[in-house]
């Protein structure tokens, strides 16, 4: 992010370009303009007045009648119940005729029976402040009767930036002022700058004990300077435009100086340092007192700068609470250092902060800058605090400083790669409009980057400062040309929408749910102790992956009963996440999760909607079951008793595709019912979302002609004998001519011997070839019962 | 002659008294029946001379017949008007409603998904997908963000309990570099590679929560590697999906530079709507770029010969823009008074 007065950009360079075209300019370019937002509100009609005269005000205690001097030759009565109106004071006024924010306009009038020609204006009541405790007063040398916004530079606009981390070069007002240039071709005017000679001889020796890490470092004490002078206005507002509060005029000046050139500075007081200044790594143990307050012991990797007896400062990050200036100050120690990248990146992050110092280290400085910063500051200094200065000493490491290698540019790749039709000479313009050195080889472009970016190392970063700076709006975009060949349009898999709409066909709505849960969801639904933990959870419902879709669908159950949803249908397809090998290799999931792909579904509530003509009944394991065969149909699905955390001990099942299983279905167990105040018992199931996808093609048979035989067989068999089991001995038994078996009644109570239940079949016989004849069908319908006598203990229903 | 003409019409009149099916079967019997007044006349045949019988017989059977057909139109009526009641008595009330299961739905975001993936599968994107437990390699490294790249920052990663090498994705990015494993290492032996075109929508998770953020939402990312593959082609493709997307040519589509450490040059694309209650305002809705080429080659790929364009999509905010909707939020709470507006 890069805060900045449009003003003050415009002191650099200056388009002809309104605030809204300069920002498109900006953005357009890559430096996103967040937002735009008027320094003042717009207002008319205030200057600035001088207090001469102030008497109590006759009819009101808490009034005053103020003569003002507003430059038109006589005084203005004005009445005013500010508590800070004095005489002498200047301060703004808005007369009669003006325009206050809000479209309020000040007409002369009388106050408590006296007249009153305008008023005196607080901070708040100008827009510029919430300040309201009393009018804002303005400087001794304010000029009376000019008007306030041309005297307090109002007609500005404050410019945010997000900036993305490659473009470091553009935190600073030169870094986008040398952006618009290039983008516009108007001229840019650096910072003035001059180099201060030394009137003192006095030095500090600086030893580079890490240069890979700081390769430049420049220092300069300067003696005598008065650290109580005053910012000056611009520059207070400057820096408050650019989003830094103004504290005292030193650090000031080292932040202003930041925010012109790039290059961040520290003050040390050069009373409080002893030796020689090492550029070094901690000692072991070391601490630090920071300027924030914080006491940090730096990470053997992380730069200090320090004295001959202690650390003084985290380098490039933020400097230490002993060694820093305060009012009091007589003498400082200027820095302006370069450090590495690599040796400032994720270091304040490590400590639990940012500082404007950081972020510009770690995304690059420029390393030829540190000289003229200094320069810069120490002529800040002088202006305004006064002080003699000593010389710059500056020590460097050549070879650690870093390089600036030539990059090649095949102008034939760049028009390939982006799909326009520029020529090699307009390229070589582009590069050099930002300041790019180009030399033509005829078949490639040789560029050299300047030390400001630290972007530039391969050819693509160089095509993409040809897209930006062609305008990406000047690409063409093109219905792309490729190959005609089909993709795949297997029937060996449906895709999950196939599955989704069939649920949503059978009236289920899907949901999504979050993928990290409550621990004890992962307990009570699972039993499962050993959830896969989050490090770092937002909040802790939402601490452990998720190994199982169904308890996401209780609790959407849960919160619907709370909002009165009688009714509930719900999927959701999702993963899961598991504690289990999974086979490896290069482009396999992170080694010891597995995370399937799965498909649940709940049911809550009755069977169907409240309707007229139908009895209602609650949902119950069958109704259920009947929509997971649906979806799985035709291929047959096994089950198998279960016991599971989440499920009614007598009404689950595993789920079988194959004799593998794929999943389970039940009712809640009445507990967790109970527990989750669900009402009625939901019903729900859970499947692998792969198994569900398979599918395979279909193969047509023969029809037969011939007349078909229908027998109805109602078998009475033991409680305890299931129905798949009964289902199956009949299968088992049936000759061809039994084409298709179906259970169509269960029935349990009066007639039926207890402990027994009758279960009703249909048999369907049919021959390809003739017609079958009775004593046959007689015949197949004896063998069966006689098999399930023997098979199951059944016999036939009398 | 007279009394034949006169037993017509007093059959006749007997019919169309009978008002139901018993009457009427007792009024034939009266004329037709064994010692009904025709069959009497017929009996009475056999005391005339013979040519007197002649005559007298074809007048008789005339009369019979005639009053048989006057019998058969009466049943005729009565069966007509039998039905006419039967069917007015079985009257519905066509308006009362119909009976059976209410319909559910799929999730609004699905409804964009399977949208996104239906457009792009027309021009030839395979669907791809990935794991949401990544490894840092695969989310980060292998994308060209090296450990303490300010960019890292960029995107709050959460990380599973004592480890610091896995993580949940936090972007759809790392399935480029399986589809590019993949797809290089299938065609290994050949000489020329066909085109990489794939779509991988999926769940994605970053440590955010607010009104416009939630720690899982969805992104699609799309990949297409080639010999020729150009950012011209990537605007056309997203221009031409936009305007697919929200079915409207009236749609103002721009590319804005911009950074990610995987694509190099990169971009992002704002949409504005040129009317509705968006009108004008320039929203972002895809971040993307040409494949940077430490990507191409952390994919298998030979990064001179091919290149390749990515690009991320937020279908939870397409979703929002589509259908109106106000709070991301909503998306993940699972209230079916929210979901059942998207059937």
């Amino acid at each position: 992010m890069m805060q900045f007065s449009e003003n003050w950009l415009r002191t650099f360079v200056n388009p002809p370009l309104d605030s809204a075209a300069l920002a498109h300019l900006l953005t357009m370019a890559g430096l996103e303009v967040e937002e735009t937002r008027p320094v003042a509100p717009s207002f008319t009609g205030v200057i600035v007045a001088q207090i001469i005269e102030t008497e109590k005000h006759p009819n009101a205690d808490k009034l005053k009648l103020c003569k003002v001097d507003a430059g038109a030759g006589e005084l203005l009565q004005i009445v005013c119940g500010a508590p800070n109106a004095a005489v002498g004071m200047k301060v703004p006024c808005a007369k009669a005729g003006a325009k206050l924010p809000g479209d309020f306009a000040i007409k002369a009038a009388k106050l408590r029976g006296v007249e009153s020609f305008g008023m005196l204006c607080s901070a708040r009541e100008l827009g510029l402040s919430d300040d309201h405790a009393g009018l804002l007063p303005l400087p001794e040398n304010a000029p009376v009767g000019a008007d306030i916004r041309a005297y307090l530079d109002l007609d500005d606009t404050c410019f945010e930036i997000k900036l993305t981390p490659n473009r470091a070069d553009c935190l600073s007002l030169t870094g986008v002022a040398r952006e618009v240039a290039a983008l516009t071709g108007a001229p840019f005017t650096p910072a003035p700058l001059t180099l201060i000679p030394p009137v003192t001889g006095v030095r500090r020796a600086i030893a580079l004990d890490a240069p890979e890490a700081c390769p430049r470092y420049c220092g300069r004490i300067i003696g005598g300077v008065n650290a109580r002078a005053q910012t000056p206005g611009w520059m207070k507002d400057r820096l408050q435009r650019s989003g830094i509060r103004a504290i005292h005029a030193l650090v000031d000046i080292t932040n202003y100086v930041m925010l012109e050139l790039g290059q961040p500075l520290h003050v040390f007081d050069n009373t409080r340092l002893s030796g020689a200044i090492h550029v070094r790594l901690p000692h072991p143990g070391e601490t630090l007192l920071l300027l924030n307050g914080q006491i940090v012991e730096p990470a053997p990797d992380t730069l200090l700068i320090a004295d001959e007896t202690r650390a003084l400062a985290l380098a490039g990050i933020m400097g230490g609470e002993e060694s820093g200036v305060s009012l009091e100050t007589t003498e400082v120690f200027l820095e302006s250092a370069f450090f590495a990248p690599e040796a400032v990146a994720g270091k304040a992050r490590a400590c639990g902060f940012a500082s404007d110092a950081s972020h510009r280290f770690e995304r690059g400085v420029d390393f030829q800058l540190q000289r003229p910063a200094i320069e810069r500051a120490t002529q800040l200094i002088l202006d305004i605090c006064g002080g003699m200065p000593g010389p710059v000493e500056e020590a460097r490491s050549d070879e650690n400083l870093p390089r600036r290698d030539e990059v090649r540019l095949r102008p034939a790749r760049a028009r390939q790669v982006l799909g326009i039709d520029l020529d090699d000479d307009a390229m070589r313009d582009l590069l050099e409009r930002v300041h790019l050195k180009v030399r033509d080889l005829a078949v490639e472009l040789r560029v050299t980057p300047p030390a400001f970016r630290f972007d530039i190392d391969i050819e693509e970063d160089l095509i993409e400062e040809i897209a930006r700076l062609h305008g990406y709006d000047n690409i063409p975009a093109p219905v792309p040309q490729a190959g005609l060949s089909m993709l795949a349009a297997s029937e060996s898999s449906r895709t999950d929408w196939d599955v989704r709409h069939l649920l949503a066909g059978r009236g289920f709505q899907e949901v999504v749910n979050f993928a990290f849960v409550e621990e004890a969801w992962e307990r009570d639904f699972r039993g499962n102790a050993n959830p896969i933990r989050l490090a770092n959870p937002i909040a802790s419902q939402m601490s452990v992956m998720r190994s199982s879709l169904i308890p996401g669908l209780i609790a959407n159950l849960a919160s619907n009963r709370k909002r009165q949803q009688n009714r509930v249908r719900l999927f959701e397809t999702g993963r899961c996440f598991l504690r289990r090998e999974t086979p490896g290799g290069k482009n396999s999931a992170a080694p010891g999760f597995d995370q399937p792909r799965r498909l649940a579904a709940l049911a809550a509530g009755p069977v169907l909607p409240e309707q007229w003509g139908e009895t209602a009944r609650p949902v119950d394991f069958h109704d259920l079951k009947g929509d997971l065969e649906t979806l799985f149909a035709p291929r047959p699905l096994g089950f198998e008793p279960l016991a599971a955390p989440a499920l009614h001990p007598g009404r689950a099942a595993a789920v079988l595709l194959d004799g593998r299983r794929i999943g389970v279905i039940g009712e809640i167990h009445p507990r967790w019912v109970q527990y989750y105040e669900l009402g009625s018992a939901p019903v729900v199931f859970e499947v692998d979302l792969d198994a569900a996808l398979a599918a395979s093609r279909p193969e047509s048979g023969e029809i037969s002609r011939m007349p078909a035989v229908l027998r109805d067989l109602a078998l009475v068999v033991p409680v305890t004998v299931s129905a798949e089991r009964t289902l199956n001995a009949l299968r088992e038994a049936a000759p061809e001519i039994v084409r298709e078996i179906d259970l169509f009644d269960v029935y349990q109570g009066q007639g039926i011997e207890p402990g027994h239940k009758s279960l009703a079949f249909r048999i369907f016989m049919q021959d390809t070839l003739r017609t079958l004849e009775d004593a046959e069908v007689d015949e197949t319908i004896s063998g069966l019962l006689r098999h399930i006598e023997h098979a199951v203990g059944g016999r036939l229903r009398t | 002659m007279d009394n034949l003409d006169q037993l017509i019409n007093e059959a006749r009149a007997a019919f169309a008294a009978a008002s139901d099916g018993a009457a009427l079967e007792q009024a034939k019997a009266r004329f037709l029946g064994k010692s009904g007044l025709v069959t009497e006349q017929l009996k009475a045949l056999g005391r005339l001379a013979p040519g007197e019988k002649r005559e007298r017989g074809a007048a008789v059977n005339r009369a019979k017949a005639a009053i048989e057909a006057a019998l058969d139109a009466r049943r005729e009526r009565l069966r007509e008007a039998a039905l006419d009641a039967q069917l007015a008595a079985e009257r519905l009330d066509v308006t009362l409603p119909g009976r059976g299961p209410a319909p559910g739905g799929l999730h609004p975001v699905s409804r964009t998904l399977e949208r996104i993936e239906r457009l792009f599968h027309s021009i030839g994107f395979a669907v791809a997908d990935g794991p949401e437990i990544e490894t840092d390699w695969h989310n980060f490294t292998a994308l060209n963000v090296p450990p303490n790249h300010p960019a890292r920052s960029m995107q709050d990663t959460f990380f599973l309990e004592g480890r610091d090498d896995i993580l949940l994705r936090t972007h759809t990015s790392p399935v480029q570099i399986r589809a590019m494993l993949a797809h290089a290492e299938r065609y290994r032996a050949h000489d020329v590679m066909p085109d990489l075109r794939i779509i991988a929508p999926g769940r994605v998770y970053r440590v955010d929560s607010d009104a416009t953020h939630s720690p899982m939402f969805h992104q699609v990312e799309g990949l297409w590697v080639g010999e020729r593959v150009s950012f011209a082609d990537l605007k056309g493709v997203v221009a031409d999906f936009l305007r697919r997307f929200f079915e409207t040519e009236a749609l103002q589509i721009r590319f804005r530079p911009s950074f990610f450490p995987f694509t190099e040059p990169s971009a992002e694309i704002d949409a504005a709507f040129m009317s509705g209650a968006l009108e004008g305002r320039w929203l972002e809705v895809a971040g993307c770029g040409m494949v940077h080429p430490n990507v191409l080659r952390a994919g298998g790929m030979d990064a001179e010969r091919y290149t390749g364009f990515a690009f991320g999509f937020g279908p939870d905010r397409l979703t929002m823009l589509r259908y109106g909707v106000g709070d991301l939020r909503l998306f993940f709470e699972g209230d079916l008074r929210f979901l059942g507006q998207f059937r």
